[in-house]
């Protein structure tokens, strides 16, 4: 009954946001062109799009962060302008930022009240914040300890405290940016039951995600935009993640890799009893033993932050360790005193680190320029022991560009010019087409949009196939269940367990990455 | 050397530090806001000597000690101003408007000086009502012969100037602002992650230029206290690197109001020392040369900001413009 008459006040109330005709420039890029968008009351709207497609912006204009150009907004059908951020919360919209807005040394209380303090003393907020906050945690599954610092919590916990400013802030609307980037599978099917209690309440949910299960297993209606227009609004029940990701891309993508059995060879990579402690006396990683056979993939799950760093840091020769690794049967130099990025890659290891921007390019360099790192010596790109061809090195570059499809392909553009996935096709192109016995790649789609994905996990599965060995590591599950033949899930700087892709699925994985062991690990 | 003589030379030295300290609790205190607030503040050093300079020559001009200070705390108000639009509002960098600021307090003072008064950059003595005057607290005469703690209050904490007990007063009252009410909890705040505020619907840039106005008035109170309480005129370079050593003095507290003071009273202390002792006999071996107790203050300077104190954490936006991400 009561279900009857939420859906009657659904009905007849009007929606809670209403988006009209806003538009949106930031000089001569048009980052929302004419956006139409209706939220209901009470529902779960999801909004799907590839990066650049403009649903941060338009979050933004809604959150009061910027103006838009052109344009209406209504709230529950009130006419209501959004100048700044107060106005947006005086609305009664509530935003959890992809990246937390935290204070980290102030504590849950405190930045619960953070711009909401009742009066000039702090006192009567902050027991004020501690009584709403019990209610809040017992109502839904938020419970915090109200008096921890912030950056003692856990990611889960810190985007908990998000929520919490935001109820905290009497919000009806809330939106959420990517909320499940940083979480285990198990914190995100947590924040999942969080978000379908405060829909049973009647709050509006709007979720910002690029993960296609996430839209369907959640959201009641889905928004798509492509290249700053909303090219669609479609009841979640009657559409499906292929019919998402065409409307996204703009053309047919496919979501599986289709991938023949691996037929692996010998050993390329051995690693016997790895371990290495950080200048903080921490270990991180405790003993860690695995091989990478020629023509597999072997994936490593586990939750950012488990070892998985470090582990690809002293494969790739910029972080001393203490243990054994065999390249094709010869030993390596550990001390870090004999090695580094480019040795390592003279033995035939090329290398895709996990933060693209930070370590696999120089930012204001040209793509033709980031094209060498590492193969800098190599005779082909120096004309003597003090020139460099580069002549030579530009001719090279907009050839690999070419065959990797980079866009715009043009050798003398900054690397910060080209969109993520670009980037990334940049760093693939300098490390495959070296044509390496064993790749090291890391989160190699963090941040690239699906169109791009397909085509680099296609290139990876083709490296596979030519005989190369090569060792994924990704936080994105979904990635490591379809590209990798074994997988291998770290948890605190050692490996929980090897498991058969095809034999497990991504709770089991989850388990893992938790630290908990499963009893499937016969295979 | 007799007990009784140690005592008194104990309570002379603890009086000398106290009133050296003020200039490093005033200017520590100013860097204590600003820095706290996100932004880095290299020109205490010129604030305090724009305000020392002009505190002196109105003062001096008027026959008003009040009109001195306010007329110091107006200058130096004026190049925190400064130092705010460029950073703040320009989204300059901040070391490089504090260095600047210094220079030209440095030039202003001496040109204008010279212009004003003739005398190579100097301002005329002052006479004693365009200073401040010792405050006795109640009972110190009365309470003198009471052993050991009656000289303590007499001597040691009766009987400085009026800014003396200022700044003393300041330091709590810059504790409780901080961290017990909401103006302190969102001026931290700007200082960590700009971003919480400014999505919690509150002006980063209002609270910022706030806690630079204040260090102006702080620095000012410093700069005011140098010329007319612990001298008798402004002299060029009076500050002589005191702001920077109540910079070390901040990152040795770790940016927390009560281990400023007692920071900015381990630098005075050493100061004391050298103004007292200059010459320290070592059992009668050899004689600690005046030159080295001297440099004791910078000494120490050298050696915490090389950071053999431990690790001291900055406020996390420190020296960042905030700039609204896309």
């Amino acid at each position: 009954m009561a279900n009857a008459q939420l859906k009657e006040r659904q009905e007849t109330a009007a929606p809670a946001i209403e988006l009209v005709g806003i538009s949106k420039a930031f000089g001569p890029v048009q980052a929302n062109k004419d956006i139409t968008l209706s939220v209901a009351r009470g529902s779960i709207h999801g909004i799907v799009g590839e990066n650049g497609a403009g649903k941060s912006t338009l979050m933004s204009i809604l959150y009061g962060f910027y103006k838009a150009d052109a344009g209406e907004i209504y709230i529950g059908g009130k006419k209501t302008p959004i100048p700044d951020s107060s106005a947006a919360i005086a609305a009664g919209i509530g935003m959890v930022h992809q990246h937390f807005k935290l204070v980290e040394n102030f504590t849950v209380l405190e930045n619960v009240i953070l711009g909401m303090e009742d009066g000039p003393m702090l006192r009567p907020s902050l027991a004020k914040a501690r009584k709403l906050l019990q209610q809040l945690s017992d109502e839904y599954e938020l419970s915090v300890d109200p008096d921890a610092l912030v950056e003692n919590l856990s990611v889960g916990h810190q985007q908990r405290v998000e929520i919490l400013k935001a109820l905290y802030r009497k919000a009806d609307i809330l939106i959420l940016d990517e909320p499940t980037g940083v979480l285990t599978p198990a914190e995100a099917d947590h924040v999942f039951r969080i978000l379908q209690g405060l829909k049973e309440q009647g709050k509006t949910i709007i979720l910002i995600t690029h993960k296609l299960r996430e839209i369907m297993e959640i959201t009641d209606t889905v928004s798509v935009m492509r290249r700053g227009e909303m090219t669609a609004t479609v009841k979640t029940a009657e559409t499906s993640p292929e019919q998402l990701a065409e409307l996204m891309v703009g053309r047919k993508v496919l979501l599986q890799i289709d991938k023949k059995p691996a037929t692996p060879g010998a050993d390329i990579l051995e690693v016997k009893n790895l371990e290495v402690t950080d200048d903080k006396g921490v270990k991180r990683l405790k003993g860690i033993s695995l091989e990478v056979r020629a023509g597999e993939i072997l994936g490593i799950a586990g939750v950012s932050g488990n070892g998985q760093t470090e582990l690809l840091e002293v494969l790739g020769g910029y972080m001393p360790a203490s243990g054994t690794i065999l390249i094709n049967g010869t030993e390596i130099d550990l001390t870090g005193k004999h090695s580094d990025g480019q040795s390592r890659r003279k033995r035939g290891i090329a290398h895709v680190p996990e933060d693209r921007q930070a370590e696999g390019l120089i930012m204001d360099f040209a793509a033709w320029e980031n094209m060498i790192f590492g193969y800098q010596n190599d005779p082909a790109y120096n004309k003597n022991a003090l020139m460099m061809d580069n002549a030579a090195i530009r001719k090279e570059t907009a050839a690999k560009m070419e065959r990797f499809d980079v866009r715009p392909p043009i050798p003398a553009l900054q690397a910060k010019n080209f969109s993520g996935g670009n980037q990334q096709k940049i760093v693939l192109a300098r490390e495959i087409e070296r044509n390496p016995d064993l790749l090291l790649v890391g989160q190699p789609t963090r941040g690239v949009d699906i169109g791009a994905i397909e085509f680099i996990h296609q290139r990876i599965v083709e490296l596979r196939d030519e005989g190369k060995a090569i060792l994924l590591v990704s936080v994105e599950l979904e990635e490591i269940l379809s590209l990798s033949d074994r997988i291998l899930v770290m948890f605190d700087g050692h490996i929980m367990g090897e498991r058969d892709p095809a034999k497990t699925d991504e709770k089991e994985l989850g388990m893992l990455m938790a630290g908990m062991e499963t009893n499937g690990g016969a295979n | 050397m007799d007990t009784a003589n140690f005592f008194l030379q104990a309570l002379l030295t603890a009086d000398m530090t106290i009133r050296v300290s003020v200039v490093l609790i005033f200017a520590c205190l100013a860097g204590l806001f600003s820095e706290r607030a996100g932004i880095f503040d290299i020109g205490l050093e010129g604030k305090m000597l724009i305000s020392a300079f002009f505190t002196a020559a109105v003062s001096y001009q008027t026959g008003y000690i009040w009109y001195g200070v306010a007329a110091g705390i107006a200058a130096s108000l004026v190049f925190a101003l400064i130092h705010g639009v460029a950073s703040i509002t320009f989204r300059g960098n901040q070391l490089i408007s504090g260095v600047a600021i210094n220079f030209l307090a440095s030039g202003l003072t001496v040109v204008i000086g010279h212009a004003w008064f003739k005398k190579g950059g100097l301002t005329p003595p002052l006479s004693d009502a365009e200073r401040f005057h010792e405050i006795t607290l109640p009972f110190a005469d009365t309470l003198r012969d009471v052993p050991i703690l009656g000289p303590i209050y007499a001597d040691v904490i009766s009987g400085h100037k009026l800014l003396v007990y200022v700044a003393m007063l300041i330091v709590p009252l810059t504790w409780w602002l901080l961290y017990r009410t909401r103006f302190g909890l969102r001026l931290r705040a700007v200082g960590e992650n700009p971003a919480s505020v400014d999505t919690a619907g509150v002006s980063v840039v209002r609270y910022r230029y706030a806690a630079v106005l204040i260090a102006g008035v702080l620095c000012g109170l410093g700069g005011a206290y140098l010329s007319t309480s612990q001298g008798a005129a402004f002299g060029k370079e009076m500050t002589a690197g005191r702001g920077f050593i109540a910079l070390a003095a901040l990152i040795f507290a770790k940016w927390r109001p009560w281990y400023a003071l007692m920071a900015c009273l381990l630098f005075g202390f050493l100061e004391a020392i050298s103004n007292l002792f200059p010459n320290i006999n070592v059992f009668g071996l050899f004689e600690i040369p005046v030159q080295f107790t001297q440099a004791l203050p910078y000494i120490l300077t050298v050696v915490i900001l090389a950071g053999f104190v431990g690790k001291a954490i900055p406020p996390r936006a420190g020296g960042e413009p905030y700039v609204k991400e896309r």
